[in-house]
């Protein structure tokens, strides 16, 4: 299908596409890599009036070095950027490995990382990311500016804290803490499909326990889900084989609200969240220097 | 509705036009520029058949406005083959494998795979599957497409 008539800006500053986004409020939509906001055009279930295109601004394409060892990465760096980028493979190994899961090559050459956290999917990869390493996300308007924890930005099915007339610019990605460990996996029936399920881990190990653990689901809610019982149980009782088992069971069981669909069960989502998180966990825990 | 001047280098060669701005990239190449070559299978990126370079890179058509391409370079398969009988290696392994069939999916492979190969030249099984993942072919079942690319690899090789 095609695109229902609109009309096209290309904002040539910063400036220029907030004052367009401001004075056209909710008939408009920013396109950034157009991965998913083409799609919805062309399937009209989107029917903004005026596009404005943020693809000339390089202002908003980078990846540099932020506070204490984090990073700071422009709202329209490209999934391919960020996948080999050397800067985010060291500081960021689980946003560049979780990029490499994004759709297919062409898509992550287009697709940017400011689009995919606006477009809140629940079945992306990097809104999960982003939880899972507590981003910040820096939104402008033309008045001003805030920021967004990650933690508080995906409010509900494709909704992110995000008002007409805003544009998330920036996201810094905090360092993770030393002796940490991280994994990220999914199960797709295709590469490039959108993922069953998906799960990403952080670890840190302190003294041999588990001092602060992080685990986020992709594809089994409204949203990037977190188990925050299932960390509470690693970061009091530690992390062995016995303990990454009952973690996965618990997270599987009671947080997660996975729904079935044609190609995969509810059960089978449960079962999938549950066999992922134990791997997803042994390999963090390994990479944060621990056995379980 | 706004229309725009649209001003790009296609295969070495220089366009301009006025479109719509809701126009796809993929159907201003087809009905606009008539270089057909560019099949377009599913419109919401999932087939590939519409791949394109963009400045080099390979993208969908199909996800980009044509007034999005202004001032820049692409390159379709019809840039591929100088003529009929000079085909791109690429092609000729294609055509020596029996990598297709009906030929639907082929032009987007093609475009898939030519920078794939410049990126890596010595590509095993694995990254060849990869890196065609976003191509839909319904005809061989991919094995033919990956010997094809394995041949045109070795034959690289082989002259160098």
């Amino acid at each position: 299908m095609k695109p229902a008539p609109v009309d096209y800006v290309a904002a040539g500053s910063l400036e220029e596409a907030l004052s367009l986004l401001a004075e056209h409020g909710s008939d408009a939509k920013p396109l950034a890599g157009g991965q998913s906001l083409i799609p919805l055009l062309n399937f009209r279930l989107a029917r903004p009036t005026l596009l404005v295109d943020l693809n000339g601004l390089g202002e908003l394409s980078y990846v540099r070095d932020g506070e204490g060892g984090g990073l700071s990465i422009g709202a329209m760096t490209r999934h391919s950027a960020l996948e080999g980028d050397p800067r985010v493979i060291a500081a960021a190994p689980l946003l560049s490995s979780a990029a490499g899961f994004i759709a297919h090559p062409q898509i992550r050459n287009r697709g940017t990382l400011g689009g995919t956290l606006a477009h809140a999917d629940p079945a992306a990869e990097l809104p999960v990311v982003s939880v899972a390493l507590e981003a910040r996300f820096r939104i402008v308007h033309a008045g001003g500016e805030r920021w967004a924890a990650a933690a508080d930005f995906f409010v509900g099915l494709l909704t992110a804290d995000l008002q007409p007339g805003e544009l998330l610019v920036e996201v810094e990605v905090p360092p993770m803490p030393p002796a940490s460990g991280w994994a990220f996996h999914e199960l797709a029936r295709r590469t490039g499909d959108y993922a069953h399920a998906g799960v990403a881990a952080v670890l840190t190990r302190e003294n041999g326990a588990c001092s602060r653990a992080r685990l986020v689901f992709l594809s089994l809610g409204d949203g990037p889900m977190r188990a925050r019982q299932a960390e509470q149980l690693l970061e009091t009782q530690g992390v062995s084989e016995a303990t990454i088992d009952e973690a996965a069971a618990l997270a599987a069981r009671s947080e997660i609200e996975p729904s079935g669909d044609i190609h995969a069960s509810e059960a089978y989502k449960r079962h999938l969240a549950r066999v992922l998180t134990r791997r997803a966990l042994n390999e963090a825990w390994r990479r944060a220097g621990g056995a379980a | 509705m706004s229309r725009h001047n649209v001003q790009v280098t296609i295969n070495g060669r220089a366009y301009e036009s006025e479109v719509e701005a809701r126009l796809l990239l993929s159907d201003f190449l087809r009905h606009e520029l008539d270089l057909t070559g560019t099949h377009v299978g599913c419109e919401h990126g999932v087939c590939g058949a519409c791949t394109v370079l963009l400045d080099g890179e390979p993208v969908r058509a199909c996800l980009i406005l044509a007034v999005q391409v202004n001032g820049r370079q692409l390159t379709t398969v019809e840039g591929l083959a100088t003529d009929q009988d000079d085909l791109h290696p690429l092609q000729e392994a294609f055509r020596d494998a029996h990598g297709l069939q009906c030929g639907f999916c082929t032009p987007g492979i093609l475009m898939t795979m030519v920078p794939f190969l410049e990126d890596n030249p010595e590509p095993d099984e694995a990254a060849i599957r990869h890196a065609i993942s976003g191509n839909l072919c319904r005809c061989t079942g991919y094995q033919h497409i990956v010997d094809a690319v394995k041949l045109a690899a070795e034959r690289r090789r082989s002259a160098d």
